[in-house]
């Protein structure tokens, strides 16, 4: 037998154009709490997936209770000895519970035939050991966000498997149900199951973590006792990066406030966001995944209306129910996400360029298409765009292009204020470093920016101020000046508890 | 990271390994035009086949005029496929606005209702299209307001809306109408018979729409991608009621160049059509992934389905097997879409 239940070397997985991860490796104690640390990014959930077998590994050995092992799929893994609760929720709403929880592996009767009385009966079982109040019957789909978690918990633990994975359980989970769910655990742990559980949450990692692994752009960068460490030097070996490139913002005389947000309020991700922005200036707005950074931007944009507070633009307030309104107002908003909410892929680069700005390009309703024409030609050239023609579907072009055609299509409603979500996500280091010059210079013409980024990088080099969400709030205030890596996460991480006030 | 860069990442690449820099597409070029050489293939082979009688302009003419009613309904099915939407109601609605047009149209001495009331045509007509915006607008409200899936929703209208035609004219065809009104349908203006007319110019003007128009440009921006379009200040449910009102007048119009052709009102009018509007709006190359199509594709697509009615029933094919062979073609249409969006 040996010491370690778990053993992971050498892990590298690449994704197209990113290294995931890099000859990563993990080894983890029977009974024993491992939590993993890291930025976004850093790779703990990819090294998940490939130990539940949802990845496979480009390279790299796993070895469980002293077995190499390979993990084909996530059967395999449950075959194994390993579940995994994922941080999307994986039910069948129309299921009830304990169909959910034997779904793929049912109970028969003495006939062959699914039995939902042994499910019920087995279920109740479980929920009863672990103090669960939900009734198994119940549909899936009636259950809050909170129950249903306990429900993939309970899951997982019916299994016996020897291996726990929990990417960030208490994400949706109030303050009782935490306290509940540690107790799970550390029952668990007692009966000598490893949990490996990966939360940003810094009192969750110091209340429960036997050992704490630390990842950092894909590399592993340490394991230690969580006794040895505190939340200062988690953080600096979390950051410990060296800022190789930098992006800095060119230098433009910051005007008057253009926006200015008042008590927005929206769901759990949005509370109480009050800021405001001025000409030539880039607002950065830093935070971990899950912190409300992106719905603070569609609330203001009115992609989902705000429950209560204010949006001002050039002081006059606006009402804002719709995007229409936003634009209106003179707010632009390019989304984080490309495929989902922002390129039109079967049509043109014109019509994607085009769309948002036509009603200044068509009074009465009618396209003056020489202008349009016009304005998107000279977008091509500002932006260096590479295009074959206007008329080329945006689907054929790389990601940083549709990037460019997508900041084109803001440009030409010319807004006062753009909100960017994620500006470089997924493009290429050269387009990277072409959008970043592009932002400068429109600062310099007097647009007022905000900008939402997960990267540290450009963060640190775009913003002339930082703000800092932590579950919807923003916990902080950076200028440019103070800046560092160790501020902008010690912001990042501040639960509620101790919410430190804007410096 | 998480899925989501993963799959981003992957996407990424997916689309640089796309052929885009550069030169003329002639693949693109063939997917778009194929159509015209198909309908050409057709024309010479039924004109072999039938020894010279299909080409005759006689029948060529009646290919059309039989084809317009089907023809102005697709354009509108154009609209609403291109949005991601269905209509199933356009029959039913034909058939509606096709009773109700011919009781406003009827000869004041032969008048099943409305008795003594002598109305100019126009009013008749007006009537019919009226009577299809006003479904197609309930279309609408059901499908923007009250998000209900627009297969449901239509499906839902073409049961009722065949039930009030029934209702409306007592299931008996409406007949015996003045000559004006029957001249809509079998009468010519210097030698081009009036359907056809009417089918030109709402073709026309449905190109004019859809391609010089904000809302056109609209139109295609929702079926590409409407979250998208909302974020870019598109309002979807408005246009979502305007097109299915527009499919509305269009099956209203439909029904009034069907009744006028035939000279009476029936409320068993269309039945069906809705099935040969989609097969004209796909064959022509609008795609059930939303944001492509266009007016002329939907309008070849509409010739062929005409040519293939009438080639097969100069050849003696039985109706039966007509069946089959549409049913084919309309599978054969949605593969090649497939393929276009592989």
């Amino acid at each position: 037998m040996s010491e370690f239940v778990l053993e992971m070397s050498g892990i590298s997985k690449s994704f197209p154009g990113v290294k995931a991860l890099q000859g990563v490796g993990l080894r983890v104690r029977p009974g024993t709490v491992h939590s993993l640390m890291g930025e976004n990014g850093a790779g703990k959930s990819t090294l998940m997936k490939i130990l539940a077998g949802i990845y496979s590994p480009d390279e790299g050995t796993i070895v469980l209770d002293g077995t190499p092992v390979t993990v084909a799929d996530p059967r395999a893994a449950l075959a194994l000895g390993v579940s995994m609760i994922h941080q999307e929720l994986s039910s069948v709403p129309e299921l009830t519970v304990a169909e959910n929880i034997f779904l793929g592996r049912e109970p028969r009767n003495r006939y062959g035939l699914v039995s939902r009385k042994i499910m019920v009966r087995r279920t109740r079982e479980i929920f009863d050991r672990w103090e669960i109040r939900i009734n198994p019957r119940s549909a899936m789909k009636q259950l809050s966000i909170a129950q249903a978690q306990m429900v993939e918990i309970a899951k997982a633990i019916s299994f016996g498997s020897r291996i726990i994975v929990m990417d960030e359980p208490t994400s949706a989970i109030t303050e009782r149900e935490v306290g509940h769910l540690h107790r799970m655990i550390g029952q668990l742990r007692e009966a000598g199951t490893a949990i490996i559980y990966i939360t940003h949450k810094m009192d969750e990692v110091f209340a429960i973590s036997d050992d704490v692994t630390i990842f950092r752009d894909g590399q592993w960068v340490a394991t230690k006792p969580a006794a040895e460490l505190d939340r200062d030097k988690l953080i600096a070996l979390m950051v410990g990066r060296e800022l190789t490139d930098l992006f800095p913002k060119e230098e433009a005389p910051i005007g008057d406030v253009v926006l200015r947000v008042s008590g927005l309020n929206r769901g759990s991700l949005v509370r109480d966001v009050s800021f405001e922005v001025r000409r030539g200036e880039i607002l950065g707005i830093a935070g971990l995944m899950g912190a409300g950074r992106t719905e603070v931007l569609e609330t203001i944009f009115g992609v989902h209306p705000a429950e209560s507070g204010t949006v001002e633009v050039n002081g006059r307030q606006r009402r804002i129910r719709e995007p229409r309104d936003a634009i209106k107002a003179g707010l632009a908003l390019l989304t984080e996400d490309r495929k989902r909410t922002g390129i039109m892929g079967v049509l043109s680069v014109r019509d994607n360029m085009s769309v948002a700005a036509l009603p200044r390009y068509s009074p009465q309703g009618m396209l003056r298409r020489g202008s349009i024409d016009e304005a998107c030609e000279d977008q091509r050239r500002r932006l260096a765009l590479k295009t074959p023609s206007l008329n080329q579907l945006i689907q054929n072009l790389s990601g940083g292009n549709q990037q460019k055609v997508l900041l084109s299509r803001w440009l030409l409603t010319l807004p006062d204020v753009l909100m960017i979500d994620e500006p470089t996500r997924g493009i290429d280091v050269g387009a990277k470093s072409e959008i970043h010059r592009l932002m400068s210079a429109l600062a310099q013409q007097g647009k007022a920016i905000v900008m939402v980024s997960s990267e540290m990088p450009e963060v640190l080099g775009m913003s002339d101020r930082v703000l800092v969400m932590c579950e919807g709030r923003i916990t902080g205030e950076v200028p440019r000046s103070e800046a560092t890596q160790e501020r902008i996460m010690h912001f990042a991480t501040a639960t509620a508890h101790h919410t430190t006030p804007a410096a | 990271m998480s899925t989501d860069l993963g799959s981003t990442a992957a996407a990424e690449a997916a689309a640089a390994a796309d052929p885009s820099e550069g030169g003329f597409d002639w693949r693109h070029f063939l997917r778009t035009y194929a159509i015209i050489g198909i309908l050409l293939v057709f024309v010479v082979a039924l004109t072999i086949l039938t020894k010279g009688t299909f080409s005759q302009p006689e029948n060529l003419i009646n290919v059309v005029r039989q084809v317009a009613a089907i023809g102005v309904i697709a354009i509108g099915m154009t609209f609403v496929i291109i949005t991601l939407g269905i209509d199933l109601s356009v029959g039913s609605i034909l058939a509606l606005a096709a009773v109700v047009a011919t009781s406003l149209a009827q000869k004041p001495s032969d008048r099943m209702m409305y008795a003594g009331l002598d109305l100019p045509i126009i009013l008749a007509v007006l009537g019919g299209l009226a009577v299809g915006g006003l479904l197609g607008f309930t279309n609408g409200v059901l499908i923007a307001k009250f998000r209900i899936a627009p297969f449901i929703a239509t499906l839902g209208m073409m049961t009722t809306a065949r039930g009030l035609a029934l209702i409306y004219s007592d299931g008996r065809p409406v007949s015996l109408l003045e000559d004006p009104y029957n001249n809509i349908g079998q009468g010519s203006i210097a030698g081009v018979p009036i359907p056809i007319i009417l089918f030109a110019v709402v073709a026309l003007g449905a190109h004019m729409v859809l391609n010089y128009t904000r809302f056109g440009r609209y139109v295609y921006a929702v079926g590409g991608n409407e979250q998208a379009a909302r974020v870019s200040g598109i309002r979807i449910s408005r246009l979502t009621l305007v097109i299915y009102t527009i499919s509305g007048v269009l099956s209203g119009l439909a029904g009034v160049i069907l009744s006028a052709r035939i000279g009476s009102g029936n409320p068993q009018l269309g039945t069906g059509i809705e099935l040969d509007a989609i097969t004209a709006a796909v064959i022509g190359g609008t795609s059930f992934k939303g944001g492509i199509g266009t007016v002329w594709g939907t309008a070849v697509g509409a010739l062929i389905i005409g040519i293939i009615n009438n080639g097969l029933d100069l050849l003696d094919v039985s109706p039966f097997m007509q069946m089959v062979v549409k049913g084919v073609i309309i599978v054969l249409a949605i593969i090649l879409d497939e393929r276009k969006n592989a």
